[in-house]
């Protein structure tokens, strides 16, 4: 009997990707176990197995074909003498299968950049890249252009980057400067600091920062406080970046966001971008910053892809917000991944006569208050919106300093939205459950508005 | 004293001995200052005293030329007074003046000094282990010779992170001399209570870094040790371990009573295997130099520690607008 071979999920963040290669062609026999194909994934290129025997009917999608949704059919395996033609309910044009190659990522939501909040000038030219690629161009145009520059980690080098981001530096830069560490992020935060105080600027890739948790005493007694206890002699230079928040269905210990825990810390400076421009020009900021910068990441990002200016050298400073849309009726605040849900969010209130201001805060520490107090006293009205626990929240800090400064101007109670107060579930339904979405912040905005 | 070993080595010059008897003595006096202070309520918090450990840092700087760094823990007055630091400065910042190295903000546990080469000074027990890695990471990098001296007690030596820098130091040849300081007591948990593996160098040979024990009360052992050490490192053969056998008289603290050890032990170590008094014994038994020598000495000592005492007392506190100086570079 005919079966079909689907597009297999190969990483906890894939939805799709790329047919690299078939390692076998119609007509040849296959034993289970044998590597079929090459698929290109958002971290890497992995090799797909066959499951059961048969021979190779039907290749459904051909070799270099991006955009392959999982479980989209990609091949027919058919038994001695059967027809390829039997497969039960054979998709004949599989999404994307044509054989010009779509592009590989999802577009983010459209945003209206307001011209007060550009980071470049109009008329500069852009170019359509990941966050991934900005990320990975910020540090390859950093480290040419300083020799003390150099990343540190975990799979950073021979491995090309557990997500990719290294891809290609270690070749470029060499063994010295594109650093495999140990399993050991207590030990070689520590190292790094030393190295930065020895006047050094080391890019401290964590795998993730649940993993940070085994360094966090470097981070915060070593690099974010020796400045002032040294009366200003022993500045750290360093960034300490790798992905933060919830992937997928990867459980309570790899989910967990730190953005208000490193952001409730004086002498470190926390940044957050959503797009990939930010991402590049903020990660190259932080690489020239004088002190210890903390740059959270999200892996489901990664793979998205933005308008990037096509400069030589583009950087954006810290402490500026970035007014993502511009609105009368409520104020919207977040940052990261929660701009995804702000954006939607703000698309769907649009169709419902409401008109959402959408600020990206892109820096925690500095973090841009002015903006936001500004944009409130326009609209009377706030929600904020992020991943993290809901106790001491970015959000409850800003509903504070709202009620300090702006309190007059409230027409409604700001409404902070979070992660729920639970570790991440790893059941699908929990796991949904427990983030926030486009429909709470949907939710939440008809509430200020009293709608 | 019967029980004293007889005055060794007579072929190290007098200038030598001399040195090391002045740097010895101007800790020991400076530190028995600061307990005077602590107790007049001019210093505050904690205040970790190095008397008996004064010979494994001066035999070590004996070793050290410009370039090579320092760090080590909290009990970090003895280090900074070796490799240099005005005495002025350190003692200012133990009152929490102005005019101390931090400018007041950093206290006895947090003191620094760029020039010369001294990088704190840190709370976290076993912190400055892996930091001192990354310093001499940075000297690796570059390319130069010089050496990072990464001081650490007993009690750090458990520390996991100890473990992950030898890791990595050996797997990376990275040019840092572990210094263990071992003076029996984990605040007051000797090394016996503490781990079956007492012989605490030898860990690193798990890991392929040579190492030895020194007798950390003899100055001369120490930087012909050190001498080795620095040897190996600056030859490009990566880390190499130094456990120090030393002995501190003080607590741990100027607030620990010491009931984990009796006087009688306190005592002998004191008659019997003190740092000064055997540099002393060297000078005078040699004919290097006579009572009225080393009482110019004890005189001049006293004169710079009297005088940092002043100044310590006269420095003005920090300026209230200092409090939020120096969060950021």
């Amino acid at each position: 009997m005919a079966t079909q071979v689907l597009m297999p999920a190969l990483s906890p963040t894939m939805e799709e990707g790329t047919l690299a290669k078939w390692l076998v062609k119609e007509g040849d026999t296959v034993k289970s176990g044998q590597i079929l194909a090459e698929i290109e994934t958002d971290k890497a290129t992995m090799e797909f197995e066959a499951v059961d025997e048969g021979i190779v009917g039907k290749i459904l999608v051909a070799e270099g074909t991006a955009g392959v949704k999982v479980n989209t059919p990609i091949a027919v395996l058919v038994e001695e003498g059967e027809s390829a033609d039997a497969a039960p309910a054979l998709v004949a044009a599989p999404v994307a299968a044509a054989a010009a190659p779509v592009a590989a990522v999802a577009k983010a939501p459209v945003a209206v950049v307001s011209k007060a909040s550009a980071d470049w000038a109009e008329g500069t030219p852009m170019k359509t890249m990941t966050v991934r690629e900005a990320l990975r161009e910020a540090m390859a145009e950093e480290m040419r252009g300083n020799g003390n520059v150099f990343l540190m980690g975990e799979e950073v080098g021979e491995y090309q980057g557990a997500y990719k981001i290294s891809q290609g530096l270690l070749d470029e830069f060499g063994p010295k400067r594109v650093i495999d560490t140990p399993i050991t992020e207590h030990g070689f935060a520590g190292i790094a600091v030393g190295a930065a105080w020895g006047g050094l600027n080391p890019i401290v890739e964590f795998m993730t920062f649940n993993f940070a948790m085994q360094a966090i005493d470097h981070i915060v007694n070593s690099a974010a406080k020796t400045n002032y206890m040294s009366g200003g002699q022993l500045g750290c230079p360093i960034v300490f970046r790798g992905p933060n928040g919830a992937a997928a269905r990867v459980g309570a210990q790899h989910s967990q966001d730190y953005a208000a825990w490193y952001a409730a810390l004086p002498g470190l400076k926390v940044v957050m971008p959503y797009s990939a421009a930010d991402a590049k020009g903020l990660l190259k900021q932080a690489i020239r910053d004088p002190n210890p910068v903390i740059f959270l990441e999200n892996e489901i990002m990664y793979g998205k892809s933005f308008e990037v200016p096509d400069l030589p050298d583009f950087t954006i400073p810290f402490g500026k917000a970035k007014i993502w849309r511009e609105g009368t009726d409520v104020t919207i605040v977040s940052f990261g991944i929660g701009m995804t849900y702000a954006l939607e969010a703000a698309d769907k209130l649009a169709a419902e006569g409401i008109s959402a201001e959408v600020i990206d805060l892109r820096t925690l520490r500095p973090l841009d208050y002015d903006t936001v107090l500004a944009s409130v006293m326009k609209t009377n009205r706030c929600v904020t919106v992020e991943e993290g626990f809901p106790v001491g929240s970015i959000g409850n800090h800003l509903s504070a300093v709202i009620m300090e400064r702006a309190f007059d101007y409230l027409d409604a109670p700001v409404i902070n939205l979070c992660g729920k107060d639970v570790p991440m579930p790893y059941a699908a339904n929990l796991e949904k459950l427990a983030l926030v979405t486009t429909a709470e912040v949907v939710e939440a905005v008809k509430s200020v508005c009293y709608r | 004293m019967a029980t004293k070993k007889a005055p060794e080595r007579p072929n190290v010059s007098k200038e030598e001995l001399l040195s090391y008897y002045r740097e010895m003595l101007l800790i020991r006096r400076f530190e028995e200052k600061a307990g005077q202070l602590y107790g007049m309520g001019l210093i505050g918090g904690f205040c970790h005293l190095y008397i008996g450990q004064e010979a494994v840092v001066v035999g070590l700087e004996a070793a050290a030329k410009e370039g090579d760094k320092r760090l080590t823990s909290y009990r970090d007055h003895g280090h900074m007074l070796a490799c240099g630091m005005d005495p002025k400065g350190v003692m200012a910042e133990l009152t929490g003046r102005e005019g101390g190295y931090s400018k007041g903000k950093g206290g006895s546990m947090h003191m620094f000094s760029r020039e010369k080469h001294f990088y704190g000074g840190h709370g976290i027990v076993g912190a400055q282990v892996p930091l001192g890695a990354g310093l001499a990471f940075s000297d690796w990098y570059k390319g130069n010779d010089n050496v990072t001296f990464t001081y650490f007690g007993d009690g750090a030596a458990n520390q996991g992170q100890v473990y992950e820098t030898y890791n990595m130091a050996e797997l990376w040849g990275l040019p840092v001399i572990f210094v263990i300081e071992n003076n029996q007591y984990a605040m007051g948990t000797s090394v016996k209570r503490a781990t079956k593996s007492t012989t605490l160098f030898g860990r690193g040979l798990a890991y392929g870094i040579p190492g030895e024990q020194v007798d950390g009360m003899d100055v001369l052992a120490v930087k012909e040790a050190g001498e080795k050490a620095v040897a190996h490192c600056r030859a490009g053969k990566g880390p190499y371990i130094l456990e120090m056998m030393t002995y501190r008289y003080r607590g741990h603290s100027m607030s620990d009573p010491a009931k984990y050890r009796t006087r009688e032990e306190v005592e002998k170590i004191k008659t019997e295997k003190d740092c000064i008094e055997h540099v002393r014994d060297l000078l005078t038994q040699g004919g290097l130099a006579s009572e009225e020598d080393l009482k110019a000495i004890d005189k001049e000592i006293k004169a710079i520690v009297n005088e940092a005492a002043e100044f310590s007392k006269e420095s003005p506190e920090p300026a209230l607008s200092e409090l939020y100086t120096d969060i950021y570079a």
